[in-house]
């Protein structure tokens, strides 16, 4: 008998989504009791998550694995959920998508990225992939009766559907041309003489960007982003993301270790390619979710600037820049559940003019997020970059870096527009005074961790030591 | 352990930063001032007591505090020597006078203009204090929200494109620094500056290296061609943003030369001294024929600022006692001359609503007081004899002419332009027949404003007549810095 305690906190993640799902089509009116019990079971996940806490362990053939690498995103993926579900229950009430489904489709998805992330084999990679991505399908569209919000979910469905189609043929070549589905077995064999193989590195590259949206396979994100309900483009910024860099790093880490020179090149243009459009087409935004599409493609850059090292040291940085990155993305989204005026929520940026006249709390809580994404110091944006830059430029990538922190000056430009904005035009919108204790907690929280950070920047570091061997 | 002085010093604004923020109240701002004013003067109180028991004949870094703060890779390390000592206390010493010049001027939202003072003053301290390439960049780059935010809540009707300018060309500037300490992080194995000096960066790389710190510094000095922020952001701003950022803010570059290029990249900057020679003439003499031109009164004396900073990178760059002194004299006596010539123009503006030159005139038929220490500055920033001002320019005019005449003549031509665009200034300001009927209903100034004049005004006259406490105090740590430099020329030259 296997153990099978490493896979415990992903059974118990099925059985309670069966039972809130149970509870939700058997009570009337069951969308709040599902959003609690939703809570509780992701708390108890985290809990079996910590008490079984790193310890590198395979079973079912080797396909399964569990890693401090992969419990440290599985706890950063539950935490986030759940500040998600706490900040957005509001919203979600106002804009009627109070049903049940709404938490049960989350966690499915969140099971799905559980899979990805302990994945040691390319078909329950995929098959994790696969489930994650039909949940977001069905959460891009949620609004049903929203005609954006239903465009929004047909974009994203035809194109993840075409990546993921690249992505199983990647895989497909992967077992034809090593004769093994497994990651340890293909990383052996994978050498830089295997031209064929070389393809399906390029294959599965192509879908893996496509998933955390970096350029030049960006085209879905600004359109989903605006056409998504907030709370779901908040999960969209935040989780996939997480998940998707994390499963690049094992790839590259694993299975491509051996062909490093190759799939470098690709990297290191992706990830220039997206701080140079994220920081340049986000200018001329109006739409305050349509500009942190853009900035999240240009963080998706610096991310994967990390990666291109190759190192651990950079896939360390890389790992720290999306912790601080979700950590901002909370916060901000936290914020625009507040943009209500009148009883809608508002979604323009200029109608933050002036707000910091009447709502000066607000208004200091987009101050320290905005120049934390701009990666001013001494917030913690900054130290995310620094990192990163530190382990490229260790790595003797100097062009990269070089590039990389002058797109931090142009992104700069439109993250002071905001500021500028919100400090120095005169007010338009009033804002209804939302009094929401958990949504205010969460900018509260975000905005704390973003302003003392510089008080001990290699906390997150610390957490990683043992992540690679 | 000994008590930490220095973070005190630096966090103690912060702190009273925090206590306003807390206490804040709607239209209510009486605690607040209290609040500022109290920590201001504390820590001009702590930084005076720094200065008195601050070791003039030791060589070395004095205070230091170190504390593990990236493990394993960067510590959080404090210290001064006689060059940063004279910064912090400029620093402590300006800082109140702005807090008051606020309380003065400002109309609107003053809690919050005095947290960001408070706020910036912790950063600029910091600046001067920290032994650490990041820490260094940490808060150097920190300053920038804070100005920003100065500018553009309470600047003038440009302040938008002001306050974007700002902080754009600086942060340019400055990513390049950034690239260049992690690069020496990897080179050197450290950023300790301490470490690196004794360590020595190869030659092969100071040059690039020298480029990348000069295009932090030659923005934020700033040197000419990359000066045309300042002129923007100086006439906009409101007073006290003018005067922090006058005295204080462009001194940090001064700094950054003295300290980290040439101690850094002795060798580089041997190499590049006629670059900087030549930026450093251009400003001098074109900025200056600019500063004629004038008629708005802040442009003129930002226009002056970059010409009196043009001496300062000369004088650094001279390598020698008289032109290192000189700078540093001058970045001092710039610092209180400037300040109180931005809040002499800040007194009329606040009485009259004009800056411009052509809507005064007579100004001393009807505010003696006022005219006398507008007077007196104006001298002070030509250089006039028993001003600090003239013992800077003297100094550094001595420095260059040891080494080159030509820089050292086409300087001294910035002193005469200088004189002609502040005498003329003043006659049109101060003398002559009054045009503006506005100006015969202005009150003479008030008991604050001469208060904080006269304060800079003593500061002034006194050091200007009796310089020894400065030069004393900056003595051993200049001596250092050209032994260094000529120890690593001459190295060099046997390497050769």
């Amino acid at each position: 008998m296997e153990n099978i305690n490493i896979i415990i906190p992903e059974i118990t993640l099925f059985l309670g989504i069966c039972l809130a799902l149970m509870v939700g089509v058997f009570f009337r009116n069951s969308f709040s009791i599902v959003m609690k019990l939703s809570i509780l079971i992701l708390l108890g996940v985290i809990y079996l998550i910590l008490t079984d806490w790193g310890g590198e362990q395979k079973i079912f053939l080797n396909s399964f694995k569990n890693d401090t690498f992969s419990d440290y995103f599985k706890i950063l993926i539950l935490v986030s959920s759940i500040f998600i579900f706490f900040s957005s229950d509001q919203f979600i009430k106002d804009k009627t998508l109070n049903k049940f489904e709404y938490p049960i489709i989350i966690m499915f998805s969140i099971l799905g990225m559980f899979f990805m992330l302990s994945a040691n084999d390319l078909i329950l990679f995929y098959l994790g992939l696969e489930l994650q991505s039909l949940a977001l399908y069905v959460l891009a569209s949620i609004d049903r009766d929203n005609t954006i919000s239903s465009e929004a979910g047909i974009k994203y469905f035809v194109l993840s559907a075409l990546s993921s189609g690249l992505l199983l043929y990647g895989c497909s070549l992967l077992y034809g041309f090593t004769g093994s589905t497994n990651f340890d077995e293909i990383g052996v064999s994978l050498i830089t003489q295997n031209t064929g193989a070389i393809f399906a590195m390029v294959f599965i590259l192509v879908g893996l960007a496509f998933k955390v949206s970096a350029v030049p396979f960006h085209m879905w994100t600004p359109d989903v982003y605006q056409g998504a309900p907030t709370s779901i483009t908040n999960f969209f910024a935040v989780v996939p993301k997480a998940a998707g860099l994390a499963v690049i790093i094992r790839f590259m880490d694993l299975p491509f270790k051996n062909i490093i020179e190759e799939w470098q090149t690709i990297i290191i243009f992706i990830s220039i390619a997206s701080m140079i459009l994220g920081s340049v087409a986000a200018i001329g935004q109006t739409n305050i979710k349509r500009l942190l599409a853009y900035s999240s493609i240009s963080h998706m850059g610096y991310a994967l600037a990390g990666v291109a090292t190759g190192t651990v040291s950079g896939y360390t940085s890389t790992i720290i820049y999306i912790t601080i990155y979700v950590v901002m993305n909370m916060g901000t989204f936290a914020c625009l559940y507040l943009m209500k005026t009148e009883g809608k929520y508002s979604e323009k940026i200029e109608d933050l003019s002036g707000i910091s006249k009447e709502r000066p709390m607000l208004a200091f809580s987009f101050l320290i997020l905005f120049f934390s994404l701009a990666g001013i110091p001494p917030l913690g944006g900054f130290f995310a970059k620094f990192f990163v830059f530190m382990s490229v430029i260790e790595s003797e990538m100097y062009a990269l870096a070089i590039i990389g922190l002058l797109t931090t000056v142009i992104s700069a430009f439109y993250y002071l527009k905001v500021i500028k904005i919100i400090y120095f035009d005169d007010n338009k919108v009033k804002f209804d005074d939302v009094r929401n204790l958990s949504i205010k907690a969460t900018i509260f929280l975000s905005c704390l961790f973003l302003s003392l950070y510089f008080i001990s920047p290699s906390i997150i570091g610390s957490l990683l030591n043992e992540l690679f061997i | 352990m000994d008590f930490p002085i220095l973070s005190t010093i630096i966090f103690l604004p912060l702190l009273g930063a925090l206590f306003i923020f807390i206490s804040n109240k709607k239209n209510e701002s009486s605690s607040a001032i209290y609040i500022s004013i109290f920590t201001s003067m504390a820590n001009l109180l702590l930084t005076f007591f720094l200065w008195y028991s601050f070791d003039k004949s030791f060589a070395g870094f004095q205070f230091i505090e170190e504390k593990n703060w990236i493990s394993g890779l960067i510590k959080f390390k404090l210290g001064i020597d006689g060059i940063s000592i004279l910064f912090i206390v400029l620093t402590a010493f300006i800082t109140p006078i702005c807090i008051v010049s606020c309380i003065i001027s400002v109309k609107k939202r003053l809690n919050e203009f005095l947290i960001a003072i408070l706020i910036l003053e912790t950063f600029m301290i910091g600046v001067f204090c920290s032994l650490d390439l990041i820490i260094f960049y940490l808060f150097f780059e920190a300053g920038l929200i804070p100005m920003f935010l100065i500018i553009g809540i309470w600047g003038g009707p440009r302040k938008i494109y002001s306050a974007y300018k700002f902080f754009l060309f600086t942060l340019l500037g400055s990513v390049l620094m950034l690239a260049a300490i992690i690069f020496i992080y990897w080179a050197v194995g450290t950023t300790d500056y301490t470490e690196i000096y004794k360590l020595k960066i190869a030659k092969e790389y100071q040059y690039l290296l020298w480029l990348a710190f000069f295009s932090s510094f030659a923005v934020k000095t700033p040197m000419w061609p990359v000066h045309t922020w300042l002129p923007d952001a100086h006439v906009e701003a409101p007073t006290a943003g003018s005067v922090i950022l006058a005295a204080i803010l462009l001194k940090m570059a001064g700094y950054g030369f003295l300290r980290f290029s040439l101690g850094m990249f002795p060798i580089a900057s041997e190499f590049f001294t006629p670059l900087v020679f030549a930026l450093s003439i251009i400003a001098i003499i074109y900025t200056s024929l600019v500063a004629l031109m004038q008629d708005d009164m802040k442009k003129l004396i930002a226009y002056s600022s970059v010409a009196h900073m043009g001496f300062v990178t000369l004088g650094i760059f001279t390598f020698n006692k008289q032109g290192i002194e000189g700078s540093m004299f001058q970045m001092i006596s710039h610092g209180i001359i400037s300040a109180a010539l931005f809040l002499c123009v800040g007194v009329l503006y606040d009485r009259t609503g004009s800056r411009m030159i052509k809507s005064f005139g007579g100004v001393v038929n009807y505010l003696p007081n006022f005219s006398l220490i507008f007077i007196i500055f104006v001298l002070g920033a030509l250089g006039l004899p028993g001003t600090t001002g003239f013992i800077g320019e003297f100094l550094v005019l001595l420095g260059a002419f040891k080494i080159n005449y030509l820089v050292a003549i086409l300087a001294s031509t910035g002193v005469v332009l200088c004189a002609a665009y502040m005498l003329w200034m003043a006659k049109r300001v101060v003398f002559g027949n009054t045009n503006n009927t506005i100006v015969t209903k202005l009150k003479d100034i008030n008991y604050l404003e001469a208060t904080i004049l006269i304060a800079l005004c003593l500061v002034s006259i006194i050091f200007g007549f009796y310089p020894e406490p400065l030069l004393d105090t900056m003595n051993i740590s200049v001596n250092g810095i050209i032994q260094n430099h000529q120890n690593e020329l001459t190295v060099n030259l046997i390497n050769k």
